[in-house]
């Protein structure tokens, strides 16, 4: 990188986006006409008010973004830049299972390697894109719609929203198959900015799986930041899936803001192995009686990796449950950020909201900061937290390695141990395996299987 | 087989083990019996190498080899068991795959290939059959939700399927039923032959009837204070220990 594409300040980050915006207009042909260009015009002037958060920023207070900032990354619109085959996207989605798949690569559909034919009655599996072109109002009720901006990172994503997935389902529909969406990226020449737009919007009494895929196959420091809006309807079950695994040289940020209706089941797991700088924010309001909300959360942590997880429920209505299970494993010099937020408003009466989140460190120099943030304003309410960091357990080491097994081995059965709390939550079986497979990898140790 | 003299241990600083004599051979069966905290469980850990234990004098040979410089998992592999008193979960690990990862880290030991499917297998059937053990069990994960009574067996059912040369079981009788009890002590029974020996740490006589020991030793205040044949542990059911609290320890040589 030359020196004369160093930044220094924030908001002259901001300035190098805004710069980049009428070139990026320029590029959206049709599309300069469609509604959603309205949306993203407003959040480019948001934009231009705002600055990247510091550390002063009370939700950012552990994260500092500045390595971000010290590039100028350039907004991906193209895909067909690398050569994807077959093969490689093989070897990132998940198998042994039957599933619809939507590709991307640098954040831009991939029509080729995707797979969502033969869909069943009245579903929509489609990239953000073809969308805005074929069908722009039906994205417009959605999107921007559930998510509002609250920052510079999630003003950017919509700004230059450009592609993503979006899983429209209509009432009752019971999906047969996962959806999988495999985000693939590589930047080969240029630092990109690559921005998916997710929209999932689960009908009334519908049920459905998806799995989003995050990954990078090698290159260049880049940006992926994402925002996903998601609405479970009255009575649906969503269960999602998001495992990212991104360069270790690359920054990810992710919003992800939930809606819940009445009765429904959101289930968020978060498998966190990738990514050297890493934000999530994953946001539900539970709107409606009779909410069950899940987060199940597994972060990986090593070298000298950052990984902050922030996670909100909002209980709005009462009889509501919220559960959720963060599980960090962190070694080397690597830093971790816990921050569970439950705000239980005050109709929210007979409220269940439960928060747990233990984290083992492998080194004495990795680092966990947790802050479990609990505002109650109903009176009638079940709340509990609880955080926990330790080590490996040494008694239960001492029994494996009294069984002939080495020490490398008994670590790493304590490790799936540790994990398999998060992971047996998955529900398509096919996952766990492929799953704990990725967490030795990640953490360069023996793996051990049950196959 | 094992010579220990002189042994002590600290546990975080405070003396466990004050001087522990002990001898046995092949072919043996030792029974160790005292009051609580005396230091039984200890004894057993630092024979098979728990390092929150920490020897401050004393040595311990196994079959020629000084086995306070060996890892747990070495001595694992040159024969030493210990049937824990409280055996620990594992998730997300199964008692097959536990049991094979063992296995095979043992043979390779000593220079054998992997055991196969199939040979895995039809020992799991031999080995569970002969405790009674619900196979259910072997695909669960390790003590994971075992009840008391199933997670001692399954302490048995390793020492049947790693066939040691010297089992150390820590109050394996509590927690069975009578009827458990007979079929593990009779499991330890078949696993006992000329060439290995069975320490068993046990509070009741009721054990002994089954595993019939050949010395019954005294463990109080980290020393052994009395030692003698199976006949003492009647004497102990029927008496307890004040009668001998105050015995002098005994030099013990076999
Ligand atoms: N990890 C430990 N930390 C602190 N103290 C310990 C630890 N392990 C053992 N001790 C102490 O050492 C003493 C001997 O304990 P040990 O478990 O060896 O007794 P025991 O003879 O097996 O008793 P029991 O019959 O109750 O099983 C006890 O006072 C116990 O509290
Ligand atoms: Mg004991």
């Amino acid at each position: 990188m030359s020196e004369t594409n160093k930044k220094q300040s924030a908001s002259s980050g901001i300035e190098w986006y805004l710069e980049k915006f009428s070139s990026f207009e320029n590029k959206l042909n049709g599309r300069f006409q469609s509604p959603i260009h309205e949306i993203r015009k407003k959040a480019a002037g948001l934009l231009f008010g705002m600055d990247f958060p510091t550390i002063k920023n009370e939700e950012w207070k552990y994260t500092n973004i500045s390595p971000i900032l010290k590039f100028n990354f350039i907004p991906s619109v193209n895909a067909d830049v690398v050569n994807v085959t077959k093969e490689h996207i093989d070897s990132y989605v998940f198998n042994d299972f039957d599933y619809h798949l939507l590709v991307f690569v640098n954040g831009i559909y991939f029509r080729e390697l995707s797979r969502a034919e033969n869909l069943q009655d009245g579903i929509i599996i489609d990239s953000f894109g073809n969308l805005e072109k074929n069908n722009p109002e039906l994205l417009k009720k959605y999107v921007n719609k559930f998510s509002i901006i609250d920052n510079a990172f999630n003003a950017l994503n919509t700004a230059f929203a450009y592609d993503g997935a979006v899983v429209i389902i209509p009432d009752n529909l019971i999906v047969e198959k996962p959806i999988q969406i495999l985000f693939l990226n590589v930047s080969e020449k240029e630092n990109l900015l690559i921005q998916p737009r997710n929209l999932v919007v689960a009908g009334k009494n519908s049920q459905s799986k998806i799995i989003i895929n995050y990954r990078g196959a090698g290159g260049k420091e880049y940006f992926d930041n994402i925002v996903t809006e998601i609405l479970a309807d009255e009575n649906s079950v969503v269960d999602f899936y998001k495992v990212q695994k991104e360069n270790e040289n690359a920054f990810h940020i992710e919003k992800v803001q939930a809606v819940q209706k009445r009765s429904s089941v959101f289930n968020h797991y978060n498998f966190v192995f990738g990514g050297s700088l890493v934000r999530n924010d994953i946001n539900s309001i539970l709107d409606g009686e009779g909410i069950e909300c899940h987060y199940y959360g597994l972060y990986l942590t090593n070298k000298k990796r950052h990984v902050d997880n922030h996670t909100f429920v909002e209980h709005a209505k009462p009889n509501c449950m919220s559960n959720e299970l963060y599980k960090g494993i962190m070694d080397d010099e690597s830093r971790g950020v816990f921050n569970g937020k439950i705000l239980v408003r005050k109709d929210a009466q007979k409220t269940n909201a439960y928060q747990s989140n233990k984290a083992i460190l492998l080194s004495e120099k990795a680092r966990l900061d947790t802050k479990p943030q609990l505002e109650i304003f109903a009176d009638d309410v079940k709340c509990s937290h609880g955080a926990a960091i330790g080590s490996l357990d040494e008694l239960s080491e001492f029994y494996i390695r009294s069984r002939g097994v080495p020490e490398d081995i008994a670590k790493s059965m304590l490790i799936r141990a540790f994990a398999s709390d998060v992971i047996e939550q998955t529900k398509i079986e096919e996952l766990k395996e492929q799953l704990n497979h990725i967490v030795f990898e990640q953490l360069h140790r023996k793996e051990v299987t049950n196959k | 087989m094992l010579s220990i003299k002189n042994l002590k241990a600290n546990v975080e600083g405070k003396e466990i083990l004050k001087g522990i004599d002990l001898s046995v051979n092949k072919g043996e069966v030792h029974a160790i019996m005292g009051p609580n905290g005396s230091g039984k469980s200890t004894l057993a850990n630092v024979l098979a190498g728990n390092k929150s234990y920490e020897v401050t004098e004393g040595e311990i040979i196994f079959e020629g080899k000084n086995l306070l410089e060996m890892e747990p998992e070495d001595r694992a592999r040159d024969g030493i068991f210990l049937a824990f008193q409280y055996p620990i979960e594992i998730a997300g690990i199964s008692n097959a795959t536990f049991l094979k990862t063992a296995l095979n880290e043992i043979r390779k030991y000593y220079g054998q290939p992997e055991i196969g499917t199939k040979e895995f297998m039809d020992l799991i059937r031999e080995k569970s059959k002969l405790l009674g053990m619900d196979e259910a069990l072997i695909s669960r994960y390790v003590n994971v939700g075992f009840s008391g009574g199933e997670k001692k067996r399954n302490e048995i059912f390793q020492l049947l399927m790693l066939n040691p040369k010297l089992a150390l079981l820590d109050e394996t009788d509590s927690g069975l039923d009578i009827d458990a009890l007979k079929i593990v002590a009779n499991g330890v029974n078949l696993f006992k032959n000329q060439n290995n020996a069975v320490i068993v740490v046990t509070h009741y006589q009721r054990l002994l009837n089954y595993i019939i020991p050949d010395f019954v030793h005294v463990l109080y205040k980290g020393k052994i204070i009395k030692s003698g044949g199976k006949e003492l542990a009647l004497e102990l059911e029927e008496k307890g220990y004040d009668w001998i609290k105050n015995e002098e320890p005994v030099e013990q040589n076999l």
